[in-house]
């Protein structure tokens, strides 16, 4: 609880973030939180950028292969309560989409980086297909696409000081997979989403 | 003695404000008086900035360290406001982190260090920045090894922590300047007369713009001051800044006058400044520290610009 606070408060002073929802409200109901990836922060800033009330209902997603690496970042991410998947070995019924699903089951939210890494610079990179089979398997959750603007100055990749620029964080209006779209189409406009907010940042 | 100033100046501040928010309620109650909404709101968030800002200068009054630590927090914010909305290449970021951690830290603390017994930290804080940070802030870009507009990215760095940090630092340095018997009291209410003058020149040139600005300075940078406000808010802040007299540790009653039209007329030039680099930014505020009142560097512009002359000219007029 304590450690929560305290590292929320030092996410959200580093970033300075301001949170605008523009497309949607906060809410309990189950979500899919998609937001583009430049920092290591990232996770953890839109995580605290939410409610009390909806954090409490939602896990962030990081890589098993970052945050299982030695005891601080084991304890920071237990501490989000955060769904680790491990991108290096993917076993048959072990797949992210499978364990995701199980570990939300019927009452979390996620927030995923469909990117698959961290990105250089501003650009939003294309999308891994997990996006896609989730929505495919539980199409009853809302996306909603999340445009995280600066981070890249104040973490880039590669850099472990911070500089304490002021970011902002925003929440677009929330997307469903149409029926019959395909793969890359839904994929396409997914990302779309996220531009479409960097746009009107 | 100084007790009882301090607490008539107080009054006068709170009087004055109270007459303002009036004035605010009035005009916003009142459509039909012809005035642009717009303008009334503006004049009525900017009023609101202006009783936050005197509240927390009323703790200069009580303690020194917390008054540098305010500061220094306006400081680090507006650096933050500043350079997010300069465009900045990866090479920056450690020299950035320097600019933030240190040189802005680094500036503070040697000015409260000045207050200490045995310290003589002027020579030091007065130069840290225009020399020891002009000089750090191109080596250590250079030696990121990016030459891309290389002398454009170290102007915009050296420009952001002049402005924002040792400019702004020498309204708190008001509170260290020595004359001849002087007590700390007599120096808080320096810092307060400072603030109130700066505050003030805008206001009237505000109003003196509203009621008979005909003459724009310059439409692309900011299309609401006038040279009819500029010299109206002048002759005016000059004349509160003599009606305050008694408040001051001035001699002569020209002094007053003198560093109250220097601050006038650099709060304007501030402000000037400062829109010029939001418009070629193409936005309208700094920041959005609480909605719909913009930056904190939309608001202490003028203070950053007329801190150091207000500093030293005051120096020179008060030498013994």
């Amino acid at each position: 609880m304590l450690t929560e606070l305290i590292l929320t408060s030092l996410a959200r002073f580093l970033s300075g973030a301001s949170i605008r929802w523009i497309g949607c409200q906060p809410d309990t109901c189950q979500r899919i939180y998609f937001a583009n990836h430049t920092s290591h922060l990232d996770p953890i800033l839109v995580w605290s950028s939410l409610p009390q009330s909806v954090r409490q209902m939602t896990r962030p997603v990081g890589a098993k292969d970052y945050w299982d690496g030695g005891r601080v970042r084991r304890y920071i991410a237990r501490q989000f309560n955060a769904l680790l998947i491990d991108r290096k070995e993917i076993k048959v019924h072990q797949s992210p989409v499978d364990v995701m699903l199980r570990e939300i089951g019927t009452s979390y939210s996620v927030i995923i980086f469909p990117e698959g890494g961290r990105q250089t610079g501003e650009a939003v990179g294309e999308f891994k297909s997990g996006l896609y089979y989730l929505s495919k398997k539980r199409p009853d959750l809302e996306l909603v696409p999340v445009y995280i603007n600066n981070m890249n100055r104040i973490l880039p990749r590669g850099e472990f000081l911070p500089v304490p620029l002021l970011s902002c964080i925003t929440f677009g209006s929330p997307i469903w997979l149409e029926n019959g779209e395909g793969k890359n189409d839904f994929l396409d406009r997914a990302r779309d989403s996220i531009l479409k907010l960097k746009q009107d940042d | 003695m100084g007790q009882a100033e301090n607490w008539a100046l107080a009054g006068v501040v709170v009087g004055l404000l109270l007459v303002a928010t009036a004035i605010g309620q009035v005009l916003r109650r009142q459509p039909q008086l012809g005035l642009n909404p717009a303008a009334v709101d503006a004049f009525n968030s900017r009023l609101q900035a202006w009783w936050i800002i005197c509240c927390l200068l009323a703790v200069a009054f009580w303690s020194e360290v917390l008054t540098v630590a305010l500061f220094g927090f306006v400081s680090f914010w507006s650096l933050r406001e500043f350079i997010t909305l300069t465009p900045t290449r990866m090479g920056d970021h450690r020299a950035l982190f320097w600019v933030f951690f240190f040189f802005t830290p680094l500036q503070y603390v040697l000015l409260w260090l000045d207050g200490r017994e045995d310290y003589d930290t002027y020579g030091l804080y007065s130069i840290l920045i225009p020399v020891f940070a002009l000089l750090f802030i191109p080596m250590r870009i250079a030696l990121a090894g990016d030459p891309k507009r290389f002398l454009e990215r170290v102007a915009k760095i050296q420009c952001g922590l002049l402005i924002c940090v040792y400019c702004l630092s020498f309204a708190p340095a008001l509170l260290y300047l020595h004359w001849k018997d002087t007590v700390y009291s007599e120096r808080a209410r320096l810092l307060f007369f400072f603030i109130l003058l700066s505050l003030m020149s805008e206001a009237l040139q505000f109003v003196w713009g509203r009621i008979y600005g005909r003459h724009v300075v310059a439409p692309e940078i900011n299309a609401t001051r006038t040279w009819e406000g500029l010299l109206g808010g002048t002759a005016s802040t000059a004349l509160v800044g003599m009606s305050l007299w008694w408040a001051t540790p001035y001699t002569q009653l020209w002094h007053v006058a003198l560093v109250s039209m220097l601050t006038a007329v650099m709060s304007f030039g501030g402000a000037m400044t400062m829109s010029a680099i939001k418009r070629d930014r193409g936005v309208k505020d700094y920041g959005t520290l609480v909605q719909g009142h913009g930056g904190l560097l939309d608001r202490i512009d003028s203070i950053c610009f007329a801190a150091p002359v207000f500093y030293h000219v005051t120096r020179q007029l008060l030498a013994p």
